[in-house]
């Protein structure tokens, strides 16, 4: 297979690296091998002599992979290096999308540009979905404490659940904050004071 | 008057003070910065936030600049280092079974003298693996000029590699890792964790040594002189703050939260005072410039410690060493700094060049005003 590359994938979580996999593999019959961030990761990297190594931005094993790019000298061609430097704004997006690549130096950009570009569309969409996890989640919990500073006001002050909400949002806007947030205050004073 | 926003990334450890207190005591504000501090993950995602300008400036291993100026890392444009953040500040331990060979020659462990304890280590005719947390590192060059003076030689008698220090722990724990040497607090971490014992301090090696400093891309500070001028006096304040006797408590407070360091302040502390607990027994240790944050010529950028890094650097990658000199004293930015502080009462000199590896007399140069004083500036 001509076009066929070795690829590391540097994740721990596997379900994670078996989407990247994935979508690897639509670019063609490349050669993806998983590793987890163990120690004596760099040499396990090396073993491989891949011509790709992806890693997520935010995993702190990648400075152990950073050696490779330095160990056997940086005029030695046969090196890894960070991602193709003819290419920075390729390089901007990844590490945005949250991927940093390690590409053998001298390999031509067409070989490697889809698969960067697969993991990084790859990254973007866990990107997504983790802001929209967490967005979900917020809002559950502004749900809850909302809740629950109305059940207060409710029991403390005789009056109706539009009342109490109508009440908790003015006083949100006369304060310039969250309704969540001045729900929250609430109801933490209210379990000191209870 | 409108803030102007900047975003400084830093790694979560003792030596990036500096920032978090310019941001938390309002030197920043008092600049005109909206100082915005992002917590990175690890060495070279930061290096990448800075080199792609998703930040502007960072908290930075001093030879990373410098390998910038030499070609080092492909596609990374030219860093600054603008001043030094920390002279010092890192330990150099070992695992539990080490130790015990050592204590069976009868090693005192004191935490102080280098020479004696490299010889020990030598002694013990074991090929060493010692973890630093990046490979352009401060802590690289100690442990490499340290034991090679020991009489070992590297990539036989030791073998140094990179191990993020969150992980540093565990590795020699597993007997992955026979020594290790990081920033505070991991050392102390590791001892809590009762998986490593503090042999010497990075001090006993080199006493002034460039530990952090603060770094921007060198066209940044061509296009913002403004900006530059105002973080630079906004830091340099903060350093003056931290190094008023009295004020380690504080800082370590400050630190302390989730979005700095996220740990305990007394753990935090013990390098701000450098009374540093080297053993699960609770022994302490006292070691005076264990960390240095400011007083003397701390934050000075000199040219002298630039080249001494850029030739360390040379001679292992196989580089010609005398453009790597004038390279690497390129992006030590001592005009920015007399620029740039004079009138703050920083320490100026009108050298940037000191004699490295020679002196173990306190210094003094010509200043314009006033004498300048430098620090001890010694070797093993």
């Amino acid at each position: 297979m001509a076009n066929a590359l070795t690829i590391v994938i540097v994740e721990q979580d596997k379900d994670r690296a078996s989407a990247i996999v994935e979508s690897l593999r639509e670019t063609g019959e490349h050669d993806i091998h998983v590793l987890a961030g163990e120690s004596g990761l760099a040499r396990s990297v090396m073993r491989l002599e891949p011509d790709v190594v992806l890693i997520d931005v935010a995993d702190p094993s990648r400075d152990s992979i950073e050696q490779i790019a330095l160990a056997s000298g940086p005029m030695d061609r046969a090196v890894a290096l960070f991602v193709d430097h003819s290419d920075a704004q390729m390089t901007k997006t990844a590490i945005e999308a949250g991927v940093s690549a390690y590409v053998v130096d001298g390999l031509q950009f067409d070989r490697i540009k889809p698969v960067i570009d697969a993991a990084i569309a790859r990254f973007q969409l866990y990107q997504r979905m983790r802001t929209e996890l967490e967005t979900t989640k917020r809002a559950l919990e502004d749900r809850k404490i909302i809740d629950r500073a109305k059940g207060l006001l409710i029991k403390a002050r005789n009056i109706s659940e539009e009342e109490a909400y109508a009440l908790l949002r003015k006083t949100a806007m006369d304060q310039g904050k969250r309704v969540a947030e001045v729900s929250r205050a609430l109801v933490s004073a209210a379990d000191l004071l209870l | 008057m409108k803030l102007r926003p900047l975003s400084a990334g830093f790694i979560p450890l003792v030596d990036a003070a500096p920032l978090i207190v310019a941001k938390e005591l309002g030197f920043a504000e008092e600049e005109g910065l909206a100082l915005d501090l992002v917590s990175a993950p690890s060495w070279s995602t930061l290096r990448d936030m800075l080199a792609f300008g998703q930040i502007q400036a960072a908290h930075m291993l001093s030879p990373v600049p410098v390998a910038s100026a030499l070609g080092l890392m492909n596609g990374i444009p030219r860093l600054n280092a603008l001043m030094v953040l920390s002279v010092n500040g890192t330990v150099f331990g070992i695992s539990e079974s080490i130790a015990q060979r050592l204590e069976n020659t009868s090693f005192a462990f004191d935490f102080s003298g280098a020479q004696a304890a490299g010889r020990a280590l030598a002694e013990l005719k074991t090929p060493l693996r010692i973890g630093v947390p990046f490979i352009l590192s401060m802590h690289h060059e100690l442990v490499s000029l340290w034991l090679t003076r020991s009489g070992m030689v590297a990539g036989e008698d030791f073998q140094i590699c990179a191990v993020p220090p969150p992980m540093m722990a565990q590795a020699v724990k597993n007997g992955d890792l026979d020594a290790f040497c990081v920033g505070e607090p991991w050392g102390s971490v590791t001892v809590e964790r009762a998986s490593g014992i503090l042999l010497v301090p990075g001090s006993a090696i080199w006493s002034s040594a460039p530990e952090k400093v603060l770094a921007v891309r060198e066209d940044w500070a061509e296009k913002h002189p403004d900006e530059t001028a105002r973080l630079m006096r906004a830091t340099w304040r903060a350093a003056e703050w931290l190094g008023r006797k009295g004020n380690s408590a504080m800082a370590a407070e400050f630190m302390a939260v989730d979005r700095y360091l996220g740990l305990g302040p007394d753990i935090i502390e013990r390098a701000l005072t450098g009374e540093l607990i080297v053993n699960s027994q609770g022994d302490l240790r006292k070691t005076p410039d264990f960390l240095r944050l400011h007083g003397s010529d701390t934050c000075f950028p000199w040219k002298s410690k630039a080249a001494w890094i850029g030739e360390s650097l040379s001679c292992r990658y196989g580089l010609e060493p005398l453009s790597s000199k004038a390279s690497a004293e390129s992006v030590f930015r001592s005009d920015l700094f007399r620029e740039n502080l004079a009138g703050l009462g920083a320490n100026m000199t009108l050298v940037s060049d000191a004699t490295e590896d020679a002196s173990n007399e306190i210094q003094t140069a010509e200043d314009h005003s006033e004498e300048l004083i430098l620090g001890p500036n010694r070797f093993l």
